[in-house]
């Protein structure tokens, strides 16, 4: 899978003329895996949702390469999605089939064979009928995966993956992120724990309302460019939050 | 008084009742999935504001053709369409959320409907048109309450999955499928569409009683969407014909009566429900020793 690198160029992103981002400036190389990371406020959800085309950039643009907006599987925050909907395991899993199913057609006996697969892959095998009410909140994050299993896209765009998740379901899910890795899929979630970045991605992403550091991720999150981020981020909060950047 | 007298009789014996009764059963197979699908979006409120939205388009059918419901609901139509649109307009180009500018609308809706009515009509013409002539229901305005209905339900059947994806999950809808704004589009037309029947039949305060209540009550009993949607059609229907009765025998006015009796379901259901006050307290953990 050579296609799905994603170029930013100069992008500027702003909430009532108060810039979010500035200049942001770079490529997610095809196939590569990237951990987006920096204090609170930084603007790494702004950046995703822009790159996802849910903000438009005041200036500089977002270039796909050969691929189109729906081949972007992307997996917003948690708390974005009503889990008392009444819908079940399988029906939210078969959303994922969307583009070949549509809004009308048929869910086929293919379509149900994978979303099984799916479920069996993120360890919810026998959960189809479950209402996703009944689910903890790990066991939500494991049927969110099996429906990103199900769109099968070249690029993955994931905003905190592993906020307020148990370590096991972490682990399991982050194995999932790796898999996709040696598929060669374009990778870029938002993350906080800096310890699982250097462990697990390649490549990060510093911000700071502005971009600290893109490049290796030993580089990217070296004790300088941290401690200028942590800077950065106190210059714009009057009362710093210390874990923010640690 | 036997069982016949009590429940059959006033239908078998009065034209105005089995319209009434058709009415009621037509209104709650349109409003009950849509309540259901209001409520989960969490637009509930939107839903009464809505329902004013129509007076003033209403009032000018009023004006033009007098009390034909026919031409009142055509007003309606439009104006409420024109409300929805408008706020839409109003939230995505200004501060205001789109509840705040719903708001606001549908109290001038009311204000200029109701001082369009009294250009014209007595204070009768106006309770008719706030709270619904039921059992004045003629031909026309049966067809058209039929009309709605059919195609809300070959509507909602058509997009259903769409719909509640877009409901469900907004922005994943929007990744995958680009025309999920048309999607909600189409939902609110059905839902001005359903409360231009309403008015009809209960006025226009009370166009959201059939839709809102048996929603709630549902809610409170269903844990599937489908089991929602069909609980929903019939606590409104059920309501309508208990309604309907009560008000024959004990000379109630009928429209208040029929959303009464939804309320009261809505009351049972919100202490003995599933998901009700008496089941939370009664599996509240307890410490022992």
């Amino acid at each position: 899978m050579s296609r799905g690198s994603l170029a930013v160029s100069h992008l500027t992103v702003a909430y009532d003329r108060q810039a979010a981002l500035r200049d942001i400036d770079g490529c997610f190389e095809a196939g590569s895996m990237t951990a987006v990371v920096g204090p609170n406020g930084a603007g790494k959800s702004t950046l995703i949702k822009t790159l996802v085309g849910i903000l438009k950039p005041v200036r500089g643009r977002v270039v796909r390469q050969d691929f189109a907006a729906r081949d972007v599987a992307y997996l917003p925050q948690a708390a974005e999605i009503d889990r008392s909907f009444p819908i079940t395991v399988t029906d939210l899993v078969v959303l994922g089939a969307w583009r070949h199913t549509g809004a009308f057609g048929r869910v086929g006996r293919d379509v149900m064979a994978r979303t099984a697969d799916a479920l069996r892959a993120v360890g919810l095998d026998g959960f189809g009928q479950r209402a996703i009410g009944s689910l903890s909140a790990g066991q939500f994050q494991r049927v969110l995966f099996a429906r990103l299993l199900l769109q099968d896209a070249p690029v993955i765009i994931l905003d905190e993956p592993f906020t307020a998740i148990d370590t096991r379901t972490t682990a399991d899910l982050l194995a999932l992120v790796r898999r996709w890795h040696g598929e060669e899929r374009t990778i870029i979630a938002v993350l906080h724990d800096f310890d699982q970045v250097r462990a697990h991605f390649p490549r990060a992403l510093l911000l700071a309302r502005e971009q600290v550091a893109w490049g290796p991720t030993a580089e990217a999150l070296s004790p300088a460019n941290l401690l200028r981020a942590r800077a950065m981020a106190e210059r714009w909060d009057e009362t710093p939050d210390h874990r923010a950047a640690a | 008084m036997t069982l016949d007298a009590l429940l059959v009789a006033p239908f078998v014996d009065y034209g105005f009742m089995r319209r009434a009764l058709v009415a009621c059963l037509s209104l709650g197979i349109g409003s009950g999935p849509i309540g259901v699908l209001l409520m989960l979006r969490r637009m509930s409120l939107v839903g009464d504001a809505m329902s004013h939205a129509i007076l003033p388009g209403a009032a000018v059918g009023f004006l033009v053709a007098g009390l034909s419901l026919p031409a009142m609901g055509i007003g309606g139509m439009v104006a409420g369409l024109a409300v929805a649109l408008l706020s839409g307009l109003v939230s995505r180009g200004t501060v205001l959320k789109e509840d705040a500018s719903f708001a606001s609308f549908y109290l001038t809706s009311l204000a200029l409907g109701v001082l369009i009515v009294s250009l014209r009509g007595s204070n009768i013409d106006l309770l008719h048109v706030l709270f619904g002539t039921i059992l004045a229901i003629d031909g026309p305005s049966l067809y058209l309450i039929a009309s709605i209905t059919s195609a809300t339900v070959v509507t909602l059947a058509v997009v259903y999955r769409p719909l509640v994806a877009e409901c469900f999950d907004p922005g994943f809808l929007r990744s995958v499928d680009g025309r999920g704004s048309l999607y909600h589009a189409l939902f609110l037309v059905l839902v001005v569409a359903n409360l231009v029947a309403a008015f009809q039949a209960l006025g226009t305060l009370m166009a959201v009683g059939l839709m809102m209540l048996p929603a709630a009550v549902a809610r409170l009993w269903a844990t599937t969407l489908p089991g929602m949607i069909g609980f929903a059609t019939l606590v409104a229907a059920l309501s309508g014909f208990i309604g309907l009765v009560v008000s024959f025998h004990v000379s109630l006015a009928s429209g208040p009566t029929i959303v009464l009796t939804a309320s009261l379901f809505y009351l049972v259901s919100i202490v003995f429900g599933r998901g009700g006050l008496a089941r939370r307290i009664l599996s509240r953990p307890r410490f022992v020793g």
